[in-house]
């Protein structure tokens, strides 16, 4: 029940951009005809200073501001991104393209290979910065110099911070919320526990199980329902469901889902599997786990930003303990080192990691006002 | 006072009108961001700050500043040396666990120093104190002793003394009553608030 868009390049869901280059991967690899998904928000202005990045999360996609074409629902940044929103359309004009890796329409593991036949996990391990390298593509192809600002939550916030580690000529503006600039122990844990559900899942065939009927749904849900516990807070979990049992009025003696927090979880491993690809969720996790800002310089973080031209701005949430204050304030102190523009907030909220994604006034204010300087 | 900064505290005032054009700057304690917006609208400073109260900060960056969740008793130490013209704290030396320390990093980040506080020896609180017997509070000094930031009030003499004990450089002080200047000489007694320029 594969749903994934790459197999299907040229879907007019979505704009693709083909990369006439092959893109040099860290691994060394080199990977040819490079698709990048994307969509974009508003117009880009004759001199094209007025574009704004925005990356998305693990599970994100370019979807920022318009319908999902498989689930219906709108845009998972629609309450930042838009006419008069923090990041406003009518002023900036907004990329956001679908990482390398990825599954709804840029390169990636159900991507074909030169063969015809899908790399599977032949697809080489890709980084964060190979997915950048693909965003500059993209930026190079719509004429973009330099953007605006990069803007990114999670994933995003390592991208953002990537490209202005990278490439510092290519952005004027940084913006990483909820981030880190070397991925925790405690996620790479969390993220292995996922990948372990998907690969033990008879149905994964080694990653091979394209065109075989199946696919590995229970532990691609599995690795999505732990990852999804990551995403709240105690306080909000406590707060929505608390230990109400789901639609009876007494403990089964079973383990249907009696409680409301199961049954959620259990949705929202259902309605993940609906749209993406379980090797591309491998890919993906495997590259924020080798993600580390200050190995790719020399040890020092604030090395990767000597001379840094950018303005910066660090968020983070006082609920979030996947990505706590400290990630933020360790790349703001370094940016201090490193004598760059940098603004750090802990915003508070009640929502945990989810929160950049969620109601929190004093964020768009923040967004605003960053984009604005 | 000049018109242009007319709008900012006194001593907020005072140290803008004396902070040279096109400056760096940090504004450590900066509150709502009010001399940094000052600073570099009306006079072209390169203006950073640091500020412990979240909504402060949020506030801040939502004015378009460059400013730092941070505690100036803990993250002074990740600014290089000699990285700003000045260093300007105002109005926070006396909440911070240890004055002394924070002074050093404010001679080690910035050329200059700016340093303000409330004078614990004005008369008024010296008469309070001694008329009431309790700790006074006055319209610079508003919370009570319980739940002030203020947790190291000092005196003008104080800060001399510890000037002198540092060998750290008063290139001039300034002494306010209300929006207005006294002379050095009374200040312990007459003035209400002080403001520092200092150098290493």
């Amino acid at each position: 029940m594969s749903t994934c868009l790459s197999s299907t390049p040229g879907t007019d869901l979505t704009r693709t951009l083909t990369l006439a280059a092959p893109l040099a991967l860290d691994c060394g690899q080199q990977l040819a005809d490079v698709r990048i998904a994307y969509e974009t928000y508003g117009t880009l202005n004759a001199d094209a200073s007025n574009a704004v990045m925005v990356c998305h999360a693990t599970t994100g996609d370019q979807f920022l501001a318009s319908q999902h074409p498989l689930t219906g629902k709108p845009g998972w940044w629609n309450r930042s991104v838009g006419t008069g929103k923090p990041i406003d359309t009518d002023r900036f004009f907004v990329i956001c393209a679908n990482v390398l890796g990825g599954c709804m329409g840029s390169t990636g593991p159900a991507s074909l290979a030169s063969d015809g036949e899908p790399y599977a996990m032949r697809f080489p391990v890709i980084t964060i910065r190979d997915m950048v390298r693909a965003h500059v593509a993209l930026l190079d192809a719509l004429g973009i110099v330099r953007l605006h600002a990069v803007v990114g939550g999670s994933m995003g916030g390592m991208q953002a911070l990537s490209l202005a580690a990278n490439w510092p000529d290519r952005v004027e503006r940084v913006m990483a919320i909820a981030a880190t600039a070397a991925m925790p122990a405690q996620n790479i844990a969390f993220q292995e526990v996922g990948r372990q559900a998907i690969m033990a899942d008879p149905d994964w065939r080694e990653g091979a199980y394209y065109g075989t009927g199946g696919q590995p749904d229970a532990g691609l849900a599995v690795a999505r329902m732990a990852a999804h516990i990551t995403y709240l807070s105690e306080e909000s979990m406590h707060a929505k469901f608390g230990r109400r049992l789901q639609d009876r009025e007494t403990k089964t003696f079973g383990f249907d889902a009696d409680f409301q927090v199961e049954s959620y979880l259990r949705h929202q491993g259902v309605t993940f599997i609906s749209r993406f690809d379980a090797n591309s969720y491998l890919y993906i996790t495997r590259a924020m786990s080798y993600f580390d800002l200050a190995e790719e310089h020399g040890g020092r973080l604030a090395e990767a930003f000597a001379g840094t031209p950018a303005r910066y701005c660090l968020v983070s949430f006082d609920s979030d303990w996947l990505y706590p204050t400290p990630e933020s304030r360790k790349i703001a102190h370094a940016l201090n080192a490193a004598g760059a523009a940098v603004s750090f907030v802990e915003l508070s909220a009640p929502f945990g990691h989810d929160s950049f994604l969620l109601d929190v006034p004093a964020l768009d204010r923040v967004i605003a006002g960053f984009l604005n300087q | 006072m000049t018109t242009t900064h007319s709008q900012l505290r006194p001593d907020l005032a005072l140290i803008a009108e004396h902070i040279a054009e096109g400056s760096r700057v940090l504004d450590i304690g900066c509150g709502d961001g009010t001399l940094l917006a000052a600073l570099r609208d009306q006079r072209g400073c390169d203006a950073r700050g640091m500020e412990l109260d979240p909504h402060d900060v949020a506030e801040c960056v939502g004015r378009g500043l460059s400013v730092i969740q941070g505690d100036a008793d803990i993250d002074l130490a990740f600014y290089p040396d000699a990285s700003v013209d000045y260093a300007v704290l105002s109005q926070t030396l006396q909440t911070t666990k240890r004055p002394d320390l924070v002074l050093e990093e404010l001679l080690r980040i910035g050329r200059h120093a700016f340093v303000s506080f409330p004078n614990f020896a004005y008369w008024r609180v010296r008469v309070s104190l001694l008329w009431h017997g309790r700790m006074p509070v006055t319209r610079l000094l508003p919370v009570a002793w319980y739940e002030t930031p203020n947790i190291h009030h000092l005196s003008v003499a104080d800060f001399r003394d510890l000037m002198a004990q540092r060998g750290i450089t008063v290139e001039q002080a300034w002494f306010l009553k209300g929006s207005g200047l006294v002379r050095g000489a009374a200040a312990n007694w007459r003035a209400e608030h002080a403001v520092f320029l200092l150098r290493r």
